[in-house]
């Protein structure tokens, strides 16, 4: 094990324990109350807005998994940076309206606004579902980012004792989310970030520095691509191996759609939405959509760390071990337990914002409508304080006990499945033309689309592949197809099926208001 | 016109089979690295502008 930078690990983590306790004071409400403990009390400001967004959205596992795509794929990988880039105009159009009609009418989830809008319980019920199946591998992937960072220190250990940095680490994690609810990681979010701004900007400029300038950084990194390729056209039987500096024609739709795909999935996770209604306000909200492109221009620096790990020569079976094995190699000890925890902290911020987002989806959208109509304020509040330790522990199993590749799967479909309430939250907030019932018709059609495309493009193995190959003869992420097919059903059938749901908002309840 | 500011980022960005290229270089980073980090920025002074067009609606 190294020692140094292990210590260097532990005292920051103990660092922002002593935070995630002490954030039940800040700003503080009663936090009996489900708007308090899972919203903060709708009270964030522009900056705190701008890091708990930030920490949510950029996680420990984009931070492990974007250099590891680019590490296996070049070009590939990059697909991160046009698809953040594609991500904000659409939330500013989006997200000021959400909050608005959100706050008028006390929404705390996306299925509380599905339920105002449309007046359809089942439809509710199965935003709500997509959501909670969509985030659990979610969050197993950040135990899964951690996981690679301590295994990075060298701490070896069999059986289950391997996994016991990631339980401890992740029992604390629980502790302070019961307690202090959002506040939590809102007050992380600002020593995460600033970790990692830090030990990104050192490592940009040290590592191609050391590689004799950005230049021949990305000619090595190239030429270790055409030997990949050339490796495999020799191969018996030959291969074809795409991997470069740039796309390959076959990369280019897949590339695009992924990027869309991604897009349209982003926000409606419940996590992205909770940290969007903590926000005090529309204007806050507009800001921050205009501010937080500066994570993605972080976000496409990390992605070249893939890159790096070929022109250092890194030959790595697990291409996730990329960032953690590239800074052993080039960084004194103190600093690679200084990164390592930056990571690790990344991790908790949004495993908390996840299981926070999870349990008041669960509290509000499945628990109060079908089990207790009937629950009062401390009831709610407890009851979402509960699931979010049902949804962390979900988490742990799933990492502990089940393979890596289960994880994976999992997330990937996640993925896939988000894209299908877009429909109902984008129709939702900009037309009255598409009801209730279409929507809940459009999202079984996707849903069972999906998996229908997931299914027949998997690998002989078993892996998912979210790429399906087209009659068209190119590929296309499959969220991409079965959106289309859902929001095209939604659409056609509002035309021809009576409105039979009540909508209890107003045209006005989505503009800002006036003072 | 806000919605006009804020597909051009947009458009560019889907600009793919036009960005996969090596060659203008920008300090070392070919095309492809550097038109997609610089339209990070870009992307942010046409929000920024959108918004202030665009007002609060």
């Amino acid at each position: 094990m190294n020692v140094v930078a292990t210590s260097v690990f532990i005292f920051f983590f103990l660092l922002v324990t002593v935070l995630g306790f002490w954030a039940s004071r800040w700003k503080a409400g009663d936090l009996n109350s489900l708007h308090q403990w899972g919203l903060g009390g709708r009270q964030f400001g522009p900056w705190v807005t701008w890091f708990l967004i930030g920490g949510d959205l950029y996680t420990a596992y984009t931070v492990i998994a974007v250099p590891g795509l680019v590490y296996a794929l070049g070009a590939y990988g990059f697909f991160a940076v046009p698809y953040t880039v594609l991500m904000y105009p659409l939330a500013f159009l989006l997200m000021p309206r959400f909050w608005n009609v959100c706050a008028k009418h006390g929404y705390v989830t996306a299925g509380d606004f599905v339920l105002g809008r449309f007046g359809s319980k089942w439809l509710e019920l199965a935003v709500s579902v997509t959501g909670i199946l969509a985030t659990m591998p979610y969050i197993a992937l950040q135990l899964l980012g951690m996981e690679i960072v301590i295994r990075g220190l060298g701490f070896q250990g069999e059986g289950l004792m391997a996994h016991v940095p990631l339980t401890i680490a992740f029992v604390i994690l629980a502790l302070y989310t019961y307690s202090a609810g959002l506040r939590a990681p809102a007050v992380i979010a600002f020593v995460k970030d600033i970790m990692v701004y830090v030990f990104v900007i050192a490592a940009v400029v040290y590592i191609p520095y050391q590689l004799g300038g950005f230049g021949s950084m990305f000619d090595g990194a190239g030429k270790v691509f055409e030997g990949m390729v050339a490796a495999g056209a020799a191969a018996n039987p030959p291969k074809v191996v795409s991997a470069g500096l740039t796309l390959t024609q076959s990369q280019i739709w897949p590339f695009l759609t992924l990027a869309v795909g991604s897009t349209l999935a982003l926000f409606m996770y419940p996590h992205s939405l909770t940290g969007v209604l903590s926000a005090n306000g529309p204007k806050t909200i507009r800001f921050n959509m205009t501010m937080l492109p500066l994570y993605s221009l972080i976000l496409g620096l990390i992605a070249l760390f893939g890159l790096m790990g070929r022109a250092a020569g890194l030959d790595l079976k697990n291409t996730g071990d990329v960032v953690p094995q590239l800074f052993l190699k080039f960084f004194p000890d103190w600093f690679v337990g200084f990164s390592f925890a930056a990571i690790a902290i990344a991790a908790l911020v949004p495993a908390a914002m996840m299981s926070i987002g999870a349990a008041n989806t669960f509290t509000r959208n499945i628990w109060r409508p079908f089990v207790n109509a009937q629950m009062t304020d401390k009831q709610e509040s407890d009851m979402a304080k509960l699931i979010s330790l049902v949804v962390k522990v979900g988490a742990l199993l799933i990492i502990v006990g089940v393979q890596t590749q289960f994880a994976l799967n999992f997330q990937l479909l996640g993925g896939i499945i988000m894209l299908q309430i877009f429909p109902a939250l984008c129709f939702g907030l900009f037309t009255r033309k598409v009801h209730g019932q279409p929507l809940l018709i459009g999202w079984a059609v996707g849903m069972v689309l999906s998996l229908v495309l997931i299914w027949i493009s998997r690998t002989p193995a078993g892996a998912i592949v979210p790429m399906w190959s087209s009659p068209l003869g190119i590929g296309l992420y499959i969220g991409v197809v079965t959106v289309a097919a859902n929001a095209l059903v939604s659409y056609v059938l509002s035309l021809v099926m009576p409105n039979v749901g009540t909508d209890e908002t107003m045209a006005t309840d989505y503009l800002d208001a006036k003072l | 016109m806000k919605y006009v500011l804020l597909l051009i980022p947009c458009i560019c960005a889907l600009a793919a089979p036009y960005y996969n290229v090596i060659e203008p270089r920008a300090f070392g980073f070919p095309f492809f690295y550097w038109f997609n980090l610089a339209l990070i920025p870009v992307s942010m002074a046409f929000i920024y502008v959108a918004g202030k067009v665009g007002g609060d609606q």
